[in-house]
């Protein structure tokens, strides 16, 4: 009997290990000072994470098929100057483009998104047509489009200045809340969540979902099932895309300005959440944590 | 208990799982200087035993003598260390480091100079030269493992066994990727070994082997010990029904399929962009037809059926399907042509090990089960999945255990289902029965022969060839590449095909 019940905690221990340093790290932190228990603390975590559990599952889909996408974080990046040049007030004194009109909020965003889906597509192109390594195909997009936001940036008038000044409609994307006060729900947890369903239905209720998971787990066995490797690859790639894309607008949005640093090495967080968070690094296992 | 005749006794071992009796006192009683035949279907606990003895498994009853000591292994090391070492099915070894280096790896001969130790290169070379020297291998102690072949890796590995000083040597399925020239040297080093006093254990499901080169069998059927006997006293007839538990009078199911005159398959001239591959390969399939395909490895027939498949590419020649012209260029094309591939290399080319039963079965036919909304109907995909499971009878807890956790021919059921789903014309079956025990085989020739009967074509690999005499209805034969003739299922014999199959050998 003893031994069975010592083989019984120690299985739920190496189940359930995230949780329980996630439930010891609380209680630490919560220990040290105890307004980190406080609902304002919380909501502060849960919209600080909300960008990044994008890129997560932007980046959960290459890694299930055993690849790594370094350019996550500049994209995000990108994204983040894109959209806040084309999207400050008219008021606002140094504006990128002083004489562009104000714009509908929807257009910027989806310049941001395209632009980041067609560098993800890019990605993934040459990863299946070249066969190049994931990890050396994105760390030179990694490079390529931190040099192109730099140059973007160094436009004058601009001059690698800050841009600040956004639009209130843009800035209430990110900052905004349903309901008032303690118990709102910000827009951008609520974005969070809603990707993260639907991330969560790709992966597990769709043909695409299934092929992806089989990718991973045995790339010449799905070859030989009749599964379009390269096709597929190239859609994970422009997926991801475009989620690194909506988390830079949602960045920029929640902190109301952009600068050609923005989201540097934020791909590193994002492999770590998927990793932790129980997605194999050599593909093929892993499933959406429940945000 | 014990007494010193035998070398390695495995007493009254028993082992349970939640659910299973793996092991059911099972008694293994192997002489010094013996080949002890270990024999048994998947899942009769040949593996669990020796796990059992690796220290791998606990076992809950039982103990192990080792010369007359009680011995009791904690890891494989400890093993080693007492002289017992296993040759895997699948060989462990660095491809990237030479020959010496693998076998003396984390024990390298050193030499001092002054306070620091370097590896002594020269004294591993010499000792290196003088093991291999000593079982007859001819391989130099500096090549590159990866750029040796599969029988040469596999004496290195029994190199290293006898460098460690073992007294046992378990050998697992030691043929499986052999071909018969190299088969007769493995066999040459066992008689070597035997005559230095060494015990080995070998696991095989190749019974034509064990009578000739095993001294004793021992036989395991779920989980028990059906009984030992001396080779000399045991017949094929004995083997595969005491290992199976009831008369095999058949080892193939009877010719049922009637191959009809549609040419359901022509292909002329397939030729190979590769200077070593298959050339000016022609011939026809007709529906209802299972057409083997004979010949040595290296013959070419693997790259032939992946060509047919859309896996390699043509340089010339045509393929008619159904009398029309077609390009397969791509496994997707021959899919939805009605094409179906089981792969020789079911681990590497087959199974997703990390997915489930039912993802395995589904993933090559789930376009079948998108509804409008381009979701998946997962009550008929869980169905048809059900249904391919109980139809091919394959012994698995449920639909969501992983496929890595099915024995052999557990899994390669699976594959069939996987590509029954699709509902395919023609099924290309490279080996399909390799590293798969009698009675899952005889379910397989089974399920070949009923789907010849439904009209389905089947071409099929084997380098067996009692197996392609009893189960083809034509038999064509490769060698080196080339067709070198037909023969028909009634006039098949040994000789004619082996005679076909180095026609055109130097």
């Amino acid at each position: 009997m003893g031994r069975i019940n010592k083989d019984k905690i120690k299985n739920f221990i190496t189940m359930n290990a995230i949780y329980i340093v996630l439930v010891c790290l609380i209680i630490g932190i919560a220990f040290i000072d105890p307004r980190f228990l406080s609902i304002v603390c919380l909501r502060d975590v849960l919209i600080q994470s909300s960008t990044r559990v994008i890129i997560a599952l932007g980046i959960f889909f290459i890694i299930l098929t055993g690849g790594v996408d370094l350019s996550a974080g500049r994209q995000v990046g990108l994204a983040a100057v894109l959209s806040a040049s084309m999207l400050q007030a008219p008021t606002y004194l140094r504006r990128f483009y002083p004489d562009l009109p104000q714009l509908p909020l929807w257009l910027p965003i989806l310049i941001a998104i395209s632009v980041c889906l067609i560098a993800g597509f890019i990605n993934g192109f040459i990863v299946a047509r070249f066969g190049v390594p994931p990890f050396i195909a994105t760390l030179g997009m990694q490079v390529i489009i931190y040099g192109a936001n730099s140059i973007y940036f160094d436009l004058p008038p601009n001059n690698s200045q800050p841009i600040g000044g956004l639009n209130e409609a843009f800035t209430e994307l990110g900052t905004g809340t349903i309901g008032q006060g303690l118990y709102s729900i910000p827009y951008i947890v609520i974005i969070a969540i809603v990707v993260a369903v639907i991330v969560w239905i790709i992966a597990n209720k769709t043909q695409f979902g299934k092929n992806v998971y089989a990718i991973g787990g045995n790339v010449e066995a799905a070859r030989v099932s009749g599964i379009n490797i390269a096709k597929n690859l190239m859609v994970i790639y422009a997926m991801a895309g475009a989620l690194y894309g909506l988390a830079g607008v949602l960045e920029a949005a929640r902190t109301g300005g952009a600068t050609n640093n923005y989201g540097m090495s934020y791909e590193l967080d994002a492999i770590a959440a998927c990793v932790v968070g129980g997605v194999s690094a050599t593909g093929g296992v892993g499933k959406v944590p429940e945000y | 208990m014990s007494n010193n005749e035998f070398i390695l006794e495995m007493i009254k071992i028993s082992k349970e799982f939640p659910g299973v009796k793996a092991l059911e006192e099972v008694t293994l009683q192997v002489r010094p200087g013996t080949v002890h035949a270990l024999m048994g279907e998947n899942g009769a606990g040949k593996s669990t035993l020796m796990k059992c003895l690796f220290g791998l498994y606990k076992p809950d009853a039982g103990e192990i003598f080792l010369n007359g000591e009680k011995v009791e292994f904690q890891n494989a090391k400890e093993a080693l260390d007492h002289g017992i070492s296993m040759i895997h099915q699948e060989l462990h070894c660095n491809l990237f480091r030479n020959v010496m280096e693998n076998i003396w790896l984390g024990r390298f001969p050193l030499k001092k100079f002054g306070p620091f130790k370097f590896i002594d290169d020269r004294k591993m070379y010499r000792d290196t030269k003088e093991l291999l020297q000593n079982l007859n291998i001819d391989i130099d102690p500096r090549a590159i493992v990866g750029r040796l072949s599969v029988s040469r890796i596999q004496s290195i590995e029994i190199a290293k066994a006898v460098s460690y000083d073992s007294k046992v040597i378990i050998m697992d399925e030691p043929t499986s990727s052999l071909t018969e020239n190299e088969v007769e040297h493995l066999f040459t080093i066992i008689q070597d070994l035997k005559k230095r006093g060494v015990a080995i254990i070998y696991i095989s499901h190749k019974i034509e082997e064990i009578l000739r080169i095993a001294d004793e069998v021992t036989i395991l059927r779920d989980g028990k010990k059906v009984g030992v006997w001396p080779a000399a006293e045991l017949t094929n007839e004995l083997i595969i029904s005491r290992m199976v538990g009831r008369d095999l009078t058949h080892r193939f199911p009877p010719r049922e399929n009637k191959p009809s005159q549609e040419v359901i398959l022509r292909v002329e001239g397939l030729t190979s962009p590769l200077f070593r591959s298959f050339k000016e390969v022609s011939f026809d399939l007709h529906r209802g037809e299972i057409l083997g395909i004979g010949g040595l490895v290296g013959a070419q027939r693997t790259e032939l059926i992946e060509a047919l498949f859309g896996l390699r590419s043509i340089a010339s020649g045509k393929i008619y399907y159904k009398g029309e012209e077609v390009k397969i260029d791509s496994p997707i094309k021959a899919k939805k042509m009605g094409m179906a591939l089981l792969t020789e290399e079911r681990r590497a080319t087959g199974i997703f090990p990390v997915l489930d039963v039912l993802e395995n079965t589904s993933i090559a036919n789930l376009q079948k089960y998108v509804k409008p909304n381009k979701l998946l109907d997962e009550k008929k995909r869980r169905a048809e999945g059900k249904r391919a499971v109980q139809m091919l009878s394959i012994k698995t807890p449920s639909l969501r255990t992983l496929i890595q956790d099915l024995s052999g021919g557990n899994q390669q059921k699976v594959l069939f289902a996987r590509w029954l789903l699709t509902e395919p014309e023609i099924l290309l079956l490279d080996e399909p029965t390799r590293g798969i025990d009698v009675g899952a085989k005889y379910e397989i020739y089974s399920i070949m022969t009923d789907l010849a009967k439904q009209g389905k074509s089947i071409i099929f690999i084997s380098s067996e060839m009692p197996e392609l005499i009893g189960m083809a209805d034509r038999i064509m034969v490769m060698c080196e590449g080339r067709l070198s003739g037909f023969v028909s299922g009634e006039e098949a014999t040994q000789e004619n095909i082996m005679r076909l199959a180095t026609q055109f050998m130097a």
